[in-house]
């Protein structure tokens, strides 16, 4: 439920203030100590989250659960050196000590002062229900209900069904001693399914999820309860009959959407500032050389109404943004937080973001994808003589230092004289960062973003993420199969 | 030396009257029975990179977990507010949910008989972790990230080196009886080189220490040492081309596909039938000299309790030592009592139990018997074959056993370690693999709750150039 007359900004922030008896005097005084032994900058992270679970296995609605969590994360920035102390008590006593916890990276007198706030105006991405938060559970029990019987009408060799449905709703207030000041309230939901299919002594499993920081309205079409069902039983079933899949270099051939994931860890890890400022990453120095072909223009964007990377403000109050990475193939810029942008001098793209209160910020992604190309999807694939088409995958990892990384494909075809024939089994591809994507010959012109299913670890910390892409061939990437 | 200094010395709670306060609040409510666990804890860190400060944090936490049963409905729901408000809210909460699940008969606490605790001390906690002052914590970070950088003048840049100690405590009560609880410690120190050969390639790699007391810890400099060491040797690092050759996997990766045994085998993968072990209960699933135990009761070396030691398991039924499987053998499944009332077994106490939702299956101190060779003399003799030292991705698939995971590591040839291999990937099916085991390594050692000696794995495919 939204209610466009009242100001978002106030709402986001009149919780806090309600709540927990946050005040912007404390907020001030917090800051103050923060910045007593003398740090550059300093920070205070407020979050409340809330979050549903529902879940459905073997016809019988088996799970619900709620969390409700809140705490405050204060950071305090000292040159290159950063303190962190967080609470999950919001009475000012814990406030003030957490604060003066974290001065101690500094040692010295206060030198910063704390300048006033100022609230920029928030972007409005995602609909924010106002006021309290009383879930029907009924529509969203509905949800995992449809998925469930559609999943089992697919096909009688589907022989266990699991639905889940999760959402959460975390309000952030974010005030910083260099004036910033926001808040913001971000719904997250997600609707899963999970299918097991046996054949005789073969047993498979396919799954199939899709979200968004939208409302119930957005499971509709392919995100809709049946489409996701029939996706994930159908995912099992086309395992049931898969051949090895080949090992060696290849022609590889991406399909549209969540294939993305290639670019997500070949290039936009290698392009997070801190690891560029540290010198530690295999795109350190890289900026304006090339890195791709020409064909390849990769952006991302936290911008995006209603997706699942985005947001309003990056969790240091930093509006997001478009970012282009690469342009053409040649590599333009970084993902930055406040604190990569001040050492660095580059600009702050507002990809500081974090896991929880608990979490110090640093330079993450939101929502990576390759922009359209001319090509038919068809034409590509004609295109090529022996190869892999890969439609789906699980997870990827990078090695942000060497540059190289993996993304494991859960559904993918032998391609042979330009004809899509066997599907094969789960095989893992490896190619190395900025290497990779030179050998990108054709983009399609069918773009497509993820289903809103993505989740990036850094650090150990887990943020919700997008990607997207076209069509695309590799004309060489290596598959990890058992096959000739 | 050794001192009892808590960082969170705000109102200890009791905290096991509040943990059996919440179960009699659900009863209360109209629970026909209840469990909660409420955990504490707190931590620091510090990184130190390039000899300076990066990072150092500090703080404590709490929360509250609850889990109601209406008859055969059950819900769950956990909370950071522990305030009286804050619980009312927490049992509101549960109770409203459980009125939209449906009956499970398999759903329900463990029986009353079942309960218990391992008797003695298990050493889980030593109060040492936090006796370092601020700057000394701060200097064993510099330490450990010092040794590696002067290791070698090809060591050119660093992630860093850190110190971090942390303690928790948690309690379970439920409204069978059951009331428990314990305390554990945790301190580590590690470091993360990178090298930068002739060319310009840079090479990332580290290595560390943890143990539940302070005193048990490496010195820092062994662990920059080490960290160096393992960063020098992927110097030089090139694909092969696509082949099949022996694999071995060091001790510290082939702990990973021990923890893919302990997956296929939990109870939930096997009431689904979403394992490739499924129905192989006391067949042969790997070669004849694998015995893979899972220990919730043991010591280490050191004294203290092991990584995945506990006195009960995440439903308050006593630890226990199993056998996994013995002389190829698959011995049990792994099971907590919902999956064992689903497959007509009992509960091995494998039950694991976060703050929010329900119980799981998790593994103890899990590891496969070592055998007698040392790494060497299994790399001796292979003509041909690759030292697998660091893995990547997910594409490990516990349903049908399909295997395929980005590798590096070095290249052997007539027995002896030649130059570093990457960007290949390793592939083969489980079920296969443990069958192929063809040397056992007598290299345990415990650095985590998972641990396995080196691996020799024949039949393997090797995806490169």
């Amino acid at each position: 439920m939204t209610n466009p007359a009242a100001s978002p900004i106030s709402s986001h922030k009149r919780y806090f203030f309600e709540k927990f008896g946050i005040t912007e005097r404390l907020l001030e005084r917090c800051l103050g100590e923060a910045l007593s032994a003398g740090g550059d900058y300093a920070d205070l992270y407020f979050e409340s989250v809330t979050a549903t679970a529902l879940g459905v296995d073997e016809q019988i609605v088996k799970s619900a659960s709620q969390g409700t969590s809140a705490g405050c994360g204060v950071r305090v920035i000292s040159g290159e050196r950063t303190g962190y102390a967080y609470t999950d008590n919001l009475g000012p006593e814990r406030l003030l000590h957490a604060a003066r916890t974290a001065a101690l990276i500094a040692s010295g007198p206060a030198k910063q002062p704390v300048q006033g706030f100022t609230e920029a105006p928030n972007a409005d991405l995602y609909p924010v229900p106002l006021g309290g938060y009383d879930l029907d559970l009924a529509a969203r029990l509905e949800l995992i209900l449809r998925a469930d019987r559609a999943a089992r009408a697919f096909d009688s060799r589907v022989v266990q069904v699991r639905a889940s449905y999760s959402e959460e709703l975390r309000r952030v207030l974010i005030a910083g001693s260099d004036g910033a000041y926001a808040s913001d309230t971000q719904p997250l939901c997600r609707l899963n399914v999970f299918v097991i299919a046996k054949d005789g002594a073969i047993t498979t499993k396919g799954s199939a999820g899709g979200g968004g920081r939208a409302g119930l309205e957005q499971f509709t079409g392919s995100k809709s309860p049946e489409g996701l069902a029939r996706e994930a039983a159908r995912g099992a079933i086309l395992q049931l009959g898969a051949v090895a899949a080949p090992a060696g270099e290849m022609e590889v051939v991406l399909g549209p959407g969540w294939p993305g994931i290639l670019l997500h860890e070949a290039v936009g890890h290698g392009l997070e500032a801190d690891f560029n400022r540290k010198k530690t990453s295999a795109f350190a120095g890289l900026i304006g050389q090339s890195v791709a072909s020409s064909k390849v223009t990769v952006v991302d964007n936290g911008t995006i109404a209603g997706r699942r990377g985005s947001l309003n403000v990056d969790d240091e109050g930093s509006p997001t943004q478009e970012t282009v990475l690469i342009e053409g193939g040649v590599l333009k810029g970084y993902l930055s937080d406040k604190l990569s942008s001040r050492l660095m001098g580059c600009a702050n793209t507002g990809s500081g973001r974090r896991e929880s209160y608990q979490s110090i910020p640093m330079p993450r992604m939101t929502n990576t994808y390759m922009l359209a190309g001319d090509d038919a999807p068809e034409d590509i694939l004609r295109s090529v003589k022996r190869g892999l088409y890969a439609v789906n995958f699980g997870g990827g990892q990078v090695d942000i230092t060497n540059g190289k990384f993996v993304f494991s494909a859960s559904e993918a075809y032998l391609i042979e004289d330009g004809k899509i024939t066997a599907p094969v089994r789960d095989a893992t591809l490896i190619g190395n960062g900025p290497e990779a994507l030179k050998y990108v010959s054709m983009v399609g012109n069918d773009l497509r973003l993820d289903e809103g299913i993505g989740t990036c670890g850094k650090d150990g910390q887990s943020v919700p993420v997008g990607v997207g892409m076209p069509t695309i061939k590799l004309d060489k990437m290596t598959v990890g199969g058992t096959g000739r | 030396m050794v001192q009892a200094v808590n960082p969170s010395s705000e109102s200890i709670l009791d905290m096991e009257s509040l943990t059996a306060d919440v179960v009699a609040r659900a009863v209360k409510a109209g629970a026909t029975d209840a469990e909660a666990v409420v955990r504490e804890g707190d931590e620091f860190s510090v990184n130190v990179r390039m000899g300076e400060v990066e990072t150092l944090k500090e703080s404590g936490s709490r929360g509250l977990g609850l889990r109601v049963f209406s008859g055969k409905r059950s819900a769950t729901a956990s909370t950071s507010d522990l305030t009286s408000d804050g619980i009312r809210q927490l049992v509101e909460g549960a109770m409203a949910l459980v009125k939209v699940t449906e009956e499970d008969p398999f759903t329900g606490l463990p029986d009353r008989e079942e309960f218990g605790t391992v008797a003695g001390d298990l050493h889980l906690y030593y109060d040492d972790v936090y006796s370092l002052d601020g700057k000394q914590r701060i200097e064993w970070a510099r330490r450990a990230e010092a040794a590696a950088l002067e290791a070698d003048p090809r060591i050119t840049n660093s992630d860093g080196g850190s110190f971090d100690a942390a303690t928790g405590r948690m309690v379970l009560a439920n409204s069978r009886g059951f009331v428990g609880g314990y305390r554990t410690s945790y301190a580590g120190v590690s470091a993360a080189p990178l090298a930068m050969d002739a060319n310009g390639q840079m090479q990332r790699d580290g290595w560390w220490s943890s143990a539940r007391s302070f005193a048990h810890l490496d010195s820092p400099e062994d662990v920059g040492k080490e960290a160096a060491r393992r960063t020098l040797r992927r110097l030089g690092a090139r694909r092969v081309a696509t082949q099949r050759v022996p694999i071995v996997f060091s001790a510290e990766v082939a702990r990973s596909l021990v923890g893919s045994v302990f997956e296929a085998a939990s109870g939930d993968a096997i009431w689904r039938s979403a394992s490739f072990l499924a129905g192989k209960l006391g067949e042969s699933i790997a070669a004849a000299n694998i015995n893979i135990v899972d220990d919730h009761t043991m010591l280490l070396g050191s004294g203290a309790g092991g990584y995945g030691t506990s006195p009960f398991d995440g439903e308050g039924l006593p630890s226990r030592r199993t056998i996994v499987v013995e002389n190829g053998v698959l011995q049990t499944y792994l099971l907590n009592t919902y999956t064992a009332r689903k497959l007509g077994m009992k509960s091995t106490h494998n039950a694991s139990r976060g703050l929010a939702g329900t119980p799981g299956v998790g593994c103890g101190n899990l590891y496969l018997e070592p055998g007698t060779l040392t790494p060497e003399e299994i790399i001796a003799q292979i003509p041909a074959g690759f030292y697998v030292t660091g893995l990547m991705g997910f594409g490990t698939n516990t349903v049908t056993g399909d295997y395929s995971r980005g590798a590096t590591g070095l290249w052997i040839e007539n027995g002896q370690l030649t130059h570093a291999v990457e960007e290949v990937t390793v592939a083969g099916n489980l079920a296969e693999m443990f069958k192929n085991v063809t040397a056992i390594g007598n290299d345990l050692v415990f650095r985590s709750s998972v641990a396995s000696p080196t691996l020799r794995i024949d039949g393997m495919t090797v995806a490169g150039a």
